[in-house]
């Protein structure tokens, strides 16, 4: 396997990854699921109904809550009855973790754990990653808005995993600053790389319109 | 030649195409130990045991979207809902993640998969549990719907709609589930997307799917004892529609009656009309008219039930319409 896309409806790709930890199992291969969704899908059924079949049939999946306490405008406090939404996984006799998810190694470690788990065992896993969202939801929303202050903004910056991260490399010398500093560099050369190449494809042939509605073309109608 | 009902005539499909492809399993609401609410998988379970007839929660939502990613993956899923009302629970990812995968991944990603369980009314159900939802799945691009009215083409189309490698929409008509018929021997296809002529005529065409084709003979025998020929077309496929079979009926006949158990607000007979006015205004006599179940949420009342739904009386009354003999 490998990439399966992003998904536009929230939740509803939680069920499609157990889907495919389903197909690990059935065909027997050492593959595991990994699902990425906010916390603010966990309140939605799809999110419940595939946790239960995963735990229910033992599924090499793993379900990773990226929490970065906020879905779109409204604070996870605000919608949750529950804050700790690891323990959600209680209600599926699941294993779960709260991670730091700013922290990379104390990342690193958990998802090894997750892995082995569903490897070794066959059994899923619920992580709940706490982090932060530094932008605003979308292109159009500012950084804080009316949910959030700036403070609450600049403060959790301090936290920023990529700087923290930096700052530990050097600290225990196992990079120069002066290299830090380059792979900052060109990991941003990558990413506007890839934007302009995006930017700069051409755009689809309008008879393009009708490819891939359907494997084969159903007859004119 | 053998004599099937329309169940066993299923269950055989079933069975043929999981011994033919490792990669197909059933998954569904009581397909295993229950040996299926109307008993179309029984025998499977012991025959193929649980890794490929999957009991479920009742959690129609969630094991539709199981169905959708085990054939992203390649799978060849066949989700069984126990009817098509439940299976409103799983629209989203039917409509959002079935029918829009492939096109959305540039055709990296398809989603061979089968959403099977029977539609339509029964007797008394009341509304929640009587209800035709073929003409919403109709509307969306990327799926395909199929509704077979006979034991043979059940087995021919779900061989078929397991082997596409399209989302599938596979409606089996909850009363026809004891419904004998011939089935050829061995190997039996039918394929999606042509409609079948279940008795020929001269004078109209009746078009019509599922239950209705039933309907639609019963009313061609009345209206043959009036000296009046009728046309009985099976649509099977409803989409693909088999535009060129309705066509070239019409243009013989020039009148046509759509027989559908649905409610009639944009309903697949809306679609047949619209084709045939526009192909072939020219060949029709009378314009063509629809006999649908009533525009209500169906009776549960068994005298105000039968008033809802389409029946041969109402069929002859639009024919004799269409043939102005009213």
């Amino acid at each position: 396997l490998g990439f399966l896309g992003g998904h536009g409806i929230v939740g509803a790709h939680i069920p499609l990854a157990t889907g495919m930890a389903f197909a690990a199992k059935y065909r027997r291969t050492s593959q595991v699921a990994v699902c990425y969704f906010g916390e603010a899908a966990v309140n939605n059924g799809a999110f419940h109904e595939a946790l239960n079949m995963a735990a229910l049939w033992k599924l090499p999946a793993i379900y990773l809550c990226e929490n970065n306490r906020y879905g779109m405008g409204t604070a996870l406090e605000r919608a949750s009855a529950l804050y700790d939404i690891s323990e959600r996984a209680c209600s599926y006799d699941m294993a779960n973790e709260v991670v730091d998810g700013q922290d990379v190694l104390t990342m690193n470690a958990s998802m090894e754990r997750a892995v082995q788990r569903a490897r070794n065992e066959q059994l899923p896993t619920l992580l709940e990653v706490r982090t932060y969202r530094f932008m605003g939801h979308s292109m159009s929303d500012p950084i804080h808005g009316h949910y959030r202050t700036r403070e609450e903004v600049e403060d959790q910056r301090k936290r920023d995993p990529i700087a923290v991260w930096s700052q530990r490399l050097i600290a225990d010398g196992l990079m120069e600053e002066d290299a830090v500093r380059a792979m900052d560099k060109s990991t941003l050369q990558q990413v506007e790389d890839a934007y302009q190449f995006a930017d700069q494809a051409p755009d689809p042939a309008p008879e393009e319109l009708y490819t891939h509605v359907y494997a084969e073309e159903p007859r004119e109608q | 030649m053998a004599t099937l009902t329309y169940r066993d005539a299923l269950n055989h499909a079933l069975r043929e195409e999981m011994q033919r492809d490792p990669s197909v399993f059933l998954m569904g609401e009581e397909v295993g130990v229950y040996q299926g609410a109307y008993k179309v998988s029984r025998g499977l379970l012991d025959e193929f045991g649980p890794m490929r007839v999957v009991d479920t929660p009742i959690t129609e939502l969630g094991f539709a979207g199981v169905g959708v990613g085990a054939a992203m993956v390649g799978l060849r899923p066949i989700i069984e809902f126990m009817t098509w009302n439940f299976a409103l629970l799983a629209v989203d990812q039917l409509v959002n993640s079935a029918a829009k995968m492939r096109y959305m991944s540039n055709g990296q990603v398809g989603v061979p998969a089968v959403f099977r369980g029977p539609g339509g009314s029964a007797l008394q159900l009341a509304s929640q549990h009587s209800q035709a939802f073929e003409s919403w799945y109709a509307h969306i691009p990327g799926l395909k719907v199929v509704m077979p009215a006979t034991p043979a083409d059940a087995k021919g189309l779900l061989k078929s709609a397991i082997r596409d490698d399209n989302p599938v929409i596979f409606i089996e008509g909850e009363m026809l589930y004891n419904v004998k018929g011939e089935v050829p021997e061995g190997e039996h296809i039918v394929p999606l997307g042509r409609a079948d002529v279940k008795r020929e005529g001269k004078d109209v065409t009746l078009i019509c799917h599922s239950k209705t084709v039933a309907v639609s003979l019963k009313a061609a025998e009345q209206l043959a004892k009036d000296g009046v020929d009728a046309e009985v077309l099976d649509l099977r496929t409803i989409r693909p529609l088999d535009s060129d079979a309705m066509l070239n009926s019409v243009a013989k006949t020039h009148r046509c009656v759509v027989v559908e158990e649905g409610w009639p607000f944009a309903g697949v007979g809306s679609q047949v009309v619209d084709t045939i006015q526009r192909e072939v205004f020219d060949e029709l006599d009378a314009p063509v008219l629809r006999v649908t179940g009533a525009d209500v949420p169906m009776p549960y009342n068994k005298h105000l039930e039968k008033a809802a739904k389409a029946d041969p009386g109402k069929v002859v009354s639009a024919v004799n319409q269409v043939l102005y003999n009213e």
